[in-house]
């Protein structure tokens, strides 16, 4: 079945339209003026790599790039969104072209039904930034100066991203493998 | 004709002798690429032409009639097409492996949370708005029993037993008698249930989020009154299982029902909290462990007695003494279950049923046992090892529990296990705990077709990836048996037009559409023996080429056409002379934080004997999520219900606690040793998938009791539990 933009003929007075820039194309989406961020990319967009666990901002499926920043994209309403910058998992690699984490997670099984597994890796792309940005996490021993990248901070800056197969441990170490792989 | 082969008698071991060597080995998944860059769909990934979008309600009694369901209520609303309820409507999911339809109660509701009816609209947004709108009105009926413990509707059988328990748990000169309980679990698989269905005539076709599509479309066809001819299903890519897409659910014949009307497909996503409130949970359990033993750790009395409920009308039980019953073995044994009959979210199959808590319980009575008796935990399991399964007489057809405690006790550094509450860091306890595992391993009737061509080989069967590795193993197993690079291995699954698998579920996934593989592929390979001119023993494949009777030939040059072969396998004498289990051994360090009760891992192990391994690298990540399983429903894994109307309280991820990453220690070894089942299967394996959680959780929870004395006998060991069974230890 293709994936189609079903709501293409559905135009009603309760539907809006946004302009955004998706993978550094731009885009124009009409939306119900409810519509969440994830289900614009998923179901308007045909971006469905991005994934809706729970819808509640409860298991991090769904993390996307806001400007560079990891979100919950649904708690992001599409409407407040005009003119921003979405990065998804289909913007950092393809099968044929993965990036160094996404490389890393196949090398490390950092995985197994997939599902959270965009999730995981847009939101561990935006948590090396973070803390190479030297921000700080609960499990940093002081609030200043180089965060290092061990197991302990990967895990507590990882936490909001759920996985219930329960790889945890090979995502951390897929994560630490990409890290150094481009430091 | 396909060949059905029957398990009746030990096979040669034939993937130790081809030459490719592949079967076994850590290769990456081949859909990796896929999954990690957003390309594999789910059920709920796309949206074609036209389509619509249903919501679920649920019902908001605890049972009685839906005397009204209002839709005028609705219809006013922007973009709402219909409402959709009926008599074909589903209670709860299929149990696993029915094959037909579950419960279908017409106007009724017999539980909280009971999907009812279906809003569909041209938007999710209008669709959601609209079902929280829809008025409905039922005619509750009073006294309705909604918590287990007061359930007086009851259901037991004869105890099962060997020998005579009471004479000798009479005799016994150390005795222990423990009461545990466990909380109802949810499965939580991160993909929401899902189906998207679309009718060609009388055809209909159905993504799905299910495991065994064998069984879906016979039960989904039987839910619609249709021939299951007339059913495809579709599920390349499921987003975690656990048991909570055994079978058919409500949100496939609703859509399925939707569209027929509609004339266009129809997608339906259950929210996470009609996750919670509608897909078979685990039972609550409450268990009674009786021991008894000699001064030098004999068992010679064992029973375990436990109490678990359903919904009227599920035949399931969760069989939680299910290990209890061939693990250790005595003189005198005995089994006796309660099913108590209750008005609430329906139970069913959660990764590993029966071990996943019936062992939490055996394993720290085990525990408590050692303790009394002054004896090393390790050596009291050793001391009990039986020789045949002690219910049944059945020798096991491979067994190294002994060895997977030596081994674990070695690797771990048991031997620095110090007294209880001995070892302190600041604010922290330190102490270590280990358990026993155990889970019966099944073969299931399970079909595959191979396709050997000059550009390589295709496996094609209805068979389930849900995270489990399956088009690894299979791409590995035909690869193996074909000589062939794996890469010239394309593995197709999850489509009901292909031969019928298993389906994943009950760990037998690999054992049984593995073994319909390798069964395929041999039939190849007899064909291409007979046109080398040789014996099939003398036939070898590698790298694509055959070697055989003086000759050295590339395989593309033996085929014109295609070959292909279709293989079905099914259990036979085997099952029935012999008793194949996996077993293993878990050991766990925890810290317990001297003034919160806040229990950390740091690190665990599990030693497994567990069959051929297929894939070292998936193998590890099966058992290693068992593990992180065990370790959510020993310190945080609770479902609440409100015991008025029995509906779930804790029905989202922020509620129901599956383990984040911040719980799971990176330190998490897994060791397998080397084994073959001779009389599991033809490929010599056993399930994977179960063996690591059951008794990882109490592992860590006789880890809290070595760290700080606390015995928590009501899970899960969140702090507040931890904090008062510390002060009733004295510390
Ligand atoms: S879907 Fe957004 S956090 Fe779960
Ligand atoms: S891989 Fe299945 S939920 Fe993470």
């Amino acid at each position: 079945m293709p994936i189609a933009q079903a709501h293409a003929t559905f135009k009603q007075e309760s539907h809006m339209r946004t302009r955004f820039t998706v993978n550094g194309e731009a885009r124009e989406v009409e939306h119900d003026t409810r519509t969440t961020l994830l289900d614009a990319l998923r179901d308007q967009l045909g971006l469905t790599g991005t994934k809706k666990g729970c819808d509640h901002g409860q298991c991090g499926a769904c993390t996307v790039l806001l400007n560079g920043k990891r979100v919950n994209s649904c708690l992001c309403l599409a409407a407040m969104h005009e003119g921003d910058e979405v990065t998804t998992i289909e913007g950092l690699g393809s099968p044929e072209a993965l990036n160094a984490l996404q490389k890393a997670f196949v090398a490390k099984d950092g995985y197994q039904c997939g599902f959270c597994t965009p999730g995981q890796i847009v939101s561990a792309t935006a948590m090396l930034e973070e803390l190479r940005a030297g921000d700080p996490s609960f499990a940093s021993a002081s609030l200043e100066g180089e965060m290092p990248l061990d197991d302990a901070e990967i895990a507590e800056r990882m936490s909001g991203n759920l996985c219930r197969c329960s790889a945890y441990p090979l995502i951390r170490e897929a994560i630490a493998m990409a890290a150094e792989v481009k430091s | 004709m396909t060949k059905t082969f029957r398990m009746n008698e030990a096979q040669p071991r034939l993937l130790d002798e081809t030459g490719q060597g592949i079967v076994g080995a850590p290769l990456d998944r081949p859909e990796g690429p896929k999954k990690v860059s957003g390309r594999a769909h789910y059920a709920a990934d796309g949206l074609p032409e036209g389509a619509a979008q249903g919501v679920l309600v649920r019902a908001t009694i605890a049972r009685g009639r839906i005397t009204g369901i209002d839709e005028d209520s609705v219809s006013g609303l922007e973009g709402v097409i219909g409402v959709f309820h009926g008599p074909e409507f589903l209670r709860n999911p299929a149990q696993g492996m029915a094959g037909e339809a579950p419960v279908q109660p017409g106007g009724e509701v017999h539980y909280h949370g009971q999907p009812i009816a279906l809003v569909v609209a041209e938007s999710f947004e209008a669709a959601r708005d609209a079902a929280q709108r829809l008025v409905v009105t039922y005619e509750a009926e009073a006294g309705v029993v909604t918590d287990p413990a007061r359930s007086e509707e009851l259901e037991q059988d004869d105890p099962e037993t060997a020998g005579d328990f009471e004479a000798a748990f009479a005799a016994a000169e150390v005795t222990l008698d423990r009461s545990y309980t466990t909380p109802a679990q949810a499965a939580a698989a991160m993909e929401p249930h899902a189906a998207l269905a679309e009718w060609e005539g009388d055809e209909l076709t159905l993504r799905g989020a299910l495991q065994m599509l064998r069984f879906n479309k016979e039960e989904l066809a039987d839910s619609l009154g249709i021939p299951a001819e007339k059913v495809r299903i579709l599920a390349p890519y499921v987003g975690g299982g656990f048991g909570s897409k055994l079978g058919i659910g409500p949100e496939a014949v609703a859509a399925a029902l939707a569209s027929r009307t509609l004339g266009r497909p129809v997608r339906v996503v259950m929210t996470r909290q009609t996750v919670f409130d509608a897909v078979l949970r685990r039972t609550e359990t409450s268990q009674r462990l009786r021991l008894g033993a000699d001064r030098d750790g004999r068992l010679r009395a064992l029973s375990h007695d436990d109490r678990v409920s359903n919904i009227q009308g599920e035949g399931f039980a969760e069989p939680v003494s299910q290990a209890s019953q061939f693990l250790y073995g005595a003189e005198g044994l005995s089994f006796a279950q309660t099913l108590a009959r209750v008005s609430r979210t329906p139970a069913g199959s959660v990764r590993a049923p029966g071990e996943a808590v019936g062992m939490l319980a055996l394993e720290q009575a085990m525990d408590e046992l050692a303790e009394m008796l002054e004896m090393c935990p390790v050596a009291l399991r050793l001391k009990n090892l039986p020789e045949k399964n002690p219910m049944t007489g059945q020798p096991f057809s491979a067994t190294r529990l002994g060895d997977c405690l030596r081994e674990g006790a070695e690797r771990f550094g048991w031997d620095a296990r110090k007294p209880m509450g001995s070892r302190r860091e600041g604010e922290w306890y330190v102490g270590m705990g280990m358990a026993s595992a155990a889970r019966s391993n099944m073969l299931v009737k399970s079909a595959a077709r191979v396709r050997l061509s000059g550009e390589g080989a295709v496996v094609e069967t209805d068979m389930t990836d849900i995270g489990t590795g399956t088009y690894a193993i299979l791409g590995q197993i035909a690869a193996e048996m074909l000589g062939l690079p794996v890469e010239k291995v394309e593995v197709r699954l999850g489509d009901t037009s292909f031969p019928g698998a298993s389906g994943s579920g009950g760990s037998f996934g690999a054992n049984s559409a593995g073994s319909a593989t390798f069964l395929a592929a041999k039939a190849i390979r007899e064909t291409l023996a007979g046109r080398m001119g040789c014996g099939l023993s003398e036939l070898t494949l590698q790298e694509g080429i055959a070697r055989g009777g003086n000759r050295e030939v590339p395989l593309a040059e033996l085929i014109e056409e295609e070959l292909v072969e279709e293989a079905s396998v099914e259990a036979g004498d085997t099952s029935e002379s012999h008793f194949s289990s996996g077993f293993g051994a878990h050991f766990a360090e925890v810290a317990v934080h001297a003034y919160t009760g806040e229990v950390r891992v740091r690190r665990m192990l599990g030693v497994m004997a567990m069959g051929r391994i297929l894939n070292e690298k998936t193998a590890r990540s099966q058992a290693l999520g068992g593990m992180i399983w065990g370790l959510g429903a020993a310190l945080t894994e609770e479902m609440a219900h409100d015991p008025r109307t029995g509906h779930v309280v804790s029905r989202d991820l922020a509620n129901y606690h599956v383990p984040a990453h911040a719980d799971v220690p990176g330190d998490m070894t897994v060791v397998f040793l080397e084994e073959r089942d001779d009389m599991a299967n033809p490929i010599q394996t056993k399930g994977i998938g179960e063996l690591g959680i059951s008794g990882a959780g109490a592992a860590i929870l006789n880890a809290v009791r070595n760290a700080c004395g606390a015995r928590v006998y009501d899970m899960p060991a969140t702090p507040d539990r931890v904090i008062a069974a510390m002060e009733a230890a004295g510390f």
